[in-house]
């Protein structure tokens, strides 16, 4: 038996912080459950692949702000290859916006919160709103006319509230660092959580179905059974 | 600023021109804000209605 | 009589039937789809990148705008100078909701002067023009009252104005030092100076921050024209849209709506009020799961009956 496999753990050891948390990780989450091979019946639409999708989009965001953090933000300005790296962030961020938006409207009208799961609909809405705020920054790190713009904009409806005093709109650096650490980070660990409460709670059943129609009363028999039928 | 690379990335459509924008009442949108609602509405419909591959029941 | 059915425990695990369904493969198959998708839409598309506005392409192209946000940028009656915080205290400028004055209540952590900062500190970085130096002195060293005299006379004076050579010709006025300033500052303008000057303050060499020159151009009509051309502004839903042709947030359509809708759209507090319904509005979305009535919806609306449509036709038969 390896070390730790299916061995009983001694109570000098289940006082020990690590135990704790495997056990309550590897109990909330057992491995078929973390990562099953097997759905209900019932998951059987193509409105199911829609999280997915969203977090395959995601991936791409992330991949191609990797690739253009490589060289700087003036990169993309300059090069017709930072032009393309460009093009595949900002329209993987259209596709994630659409995916998540289909996923959430299928949510919605399946009533994804029952049974339990009221915080992965609270994670999944926690997410939209910082996603929108991490393509704010997006928008503002461009260093072109619309940034300019949306920066002018923006500002109002920040500085109205005092927000602006601490989260400057107009200040790129600040922006920058929001856009390219801060807020990715956030919309991650969100990601993570939400898809980790989808393993932990299943996906939500369907609502109850109407009960079967009772079978109509069978004829009471015959006294003298005659061939040929009714009369 | 002209760039080194030659342009062999750029794209095939232009859109760089300023939108057409459609009206109603007040409401106005750009042609391609309307296009993406549009689809993700089309989307959303086609994911409910198109059948699931059909998968073997795990007794 | 026999009990009642007891309500179905929806967090109960499921009893079954289960089919096969991998995970990762369909993972790997939405990567896939997606960066294709992605690919083909920049291949097809690219992204929009209008070059920004400089304060020098502004003073190029219209140095009686540049002029005009300047002057009340000195005398203090721009948007900027009369804004409140975070840039300064003016009286009843900010906006409330309700009695509650957030804007005030955050106080002003971005201070600009904008006579100093747009106007004096960039002129008295001009080396070697003793005319000038000497009309510095005299504006600073003129009470308020004839300070805001000169300004405002060379503010209203200004649409009469032509412009030789870059220099601007106004009618005969008591523009006092004024006159030269503003020509000097239009100048350095159109030389590219003034950019560096905002953004490279206080002498210090790396500076990501680009409030002071931004500030300025958005007070200006220059800059506000470019984005009406563009469908940017506030009253054409410009939150929603991008540069050119290109989609752009659809997912703001709420926000901006309510711009465009009274009680809101001629407010002083329309920002402050629609931050705070639209945070509101967000709370509820997120609590929609505890919410009685939103949270029972989709059951009366019933589209769950197509998404699981073989589900009910199995056990309803």
């Amino acid at each position: 038996m390896s070390e730790g496999e299916g061995r009983s753990v001694s109570p000098e050891e289940r006082q020990m912080w690590t135990t704790w948390v495997r056990e309550r990780a590897v109990g909330a989450l057992p491995p078929e459950k973390l990562l099953p091979d097997r759905q209900p019946a019932y998951v059987s639409s193509w409105i199911y692949v829609f999280g997915v999708a969203t977090i395959a989009a995601l991936v791409v965001v992330i991949a191609s702000g990797v690739i253009l953090g490589l060289k700087g933000p003036e990169w993309w300005h300059v090069t017709a290859i930072g032009r393309f790296f460009n093009g595949i962030h900002l329209w993987a961020v259209e596709l994630f916006f659409f995916a998540m938006v289909v996923h959430l409207w299928g949510k919605f009208f399946m009533g994804a919160w029952r049974g339990g799961r009221g915080r992965t609909w609270v994670t999944g809405a926690i997410v939209f709103l910082v996603a929108i705020g991490a393509a704010f920054t997006g928008y503002l790190s461009q260093q072109n006319f619309d940034s300019q713009w949306i920066a002018s904009e923006g500002k109002d409806g920040l500085n109205s509230v005092g927000i602006g005093s601490f989260f400057n709109v107009v200040d790129f650096g600040q922006m920058y660092t929001f856009h390219v650490i801060l807020l990715p980070l956030a919309v991650v660990a969100l990601v993570v959580w939400h898809v980790l409460l989808v393993r932990r709670h299943g996906v939500v059943p369907p609502y109850p179905a109407k009960a079967p129609m009772p079978a109509a009363p069978s004829p009471p028999p015959q006294a003298t059974p005659s061939e040929g039928g009714a009369p | 600023m002209e760039s080194p690379v030659p342009m062999v990335l750029g794209a095939l459509f232009d859109l760089s021109h300023p939108a057409r924008y459609l009206h109603w009442h007040f409401f106005q949108m750009s042609v391609a804000n309307v296009v993406v609602i549009l689809l993700m509405i089309a989307v959303f419909v086609a994911a409910i209605l198109i059948p699931f591959p059909k998968r073997r029941r795990e007794t | 009589m026999s009990p009642a059915p007891s309500a179905p425990d929806d967090s109960a695990p499921w009893p079954g039937p289960f089919v096969r369904y991998d995970l990762v493969k369909e993972l790997v198959v939405a990567l896939v789809v997606m960066a294709g998708l992605a690919v083909i839409l920049t291949i097809l598309f690219s992204s929009p990148d209008d070059s920004p506005t400089t304060i020098q392409s502004w003073a190029k192209a219209d140095p009686g705008d540049f002029l005009t946000t300047a002057v009340t940028e000195l005398n203090g009656t721009s948007e900027i100078a009369e804004y409140g915080p975070p840039y300064n205290n003016t009286p009843d400028a900010t906006q409330k909701i309700g009695p509650i004055d957030l804007q005030s209540w955050a106080g002003v952590k971005i201070p600009i002067d904008t006579a100093q900062n747009y106007v004096i500190e960039p002129l008295q970085e001009i080396p070697a023009d003793p005319r000038l130096k000497a009309a510095l002195a005299a504006y600073q060293a003129a009470p308020p009252k004839l300070q805001e005299a000169w300004a405002g006379a060379y503010e209203e004076a200004l649409p009469e104005a032509s412009f030789v050579r870059g220099v601007p010709i106004l009618p005969a006025g008591h523009y006092g030092p004024v006159a030269p300033m503003m020509a000097a500052l239009l100048g350095l303008a159109q030389s590219g100076g003034l950019d560096g000057a905002l953004v490279a303050g206080d002498h210090r060499f790396y500076q990501t921050n680009y409030t002071k020159p931004l500030l300025f151009l958005s007070g200006g009509g220059y800059f506000e024209e470019r984005a009406e051309g563009q469908h940017l502004l506030g009253t054409q839903w410009g939150m929603m849209n991008e540069t050119g042709s290109y989609p752009g947030q659809v997912w703001l359509w709420l926000y901006t709506f309510w711009y465009q809708v009274e009680p809101f759209k001629e407010s002083p507090n329309a920002d402050a009020l629609i931050f705070a319904l639209m945070g509101v509005l967000s709370l509820a979305f997120i609590c929609i799961p505890f919410i009685p009535g939103l949270r029972t919806l989709p059951r009366h609306l019933r589209v769950y009956r197509a998404i699981w449509r073989d589900h009910y036709r199995e056990v309803e038969s």
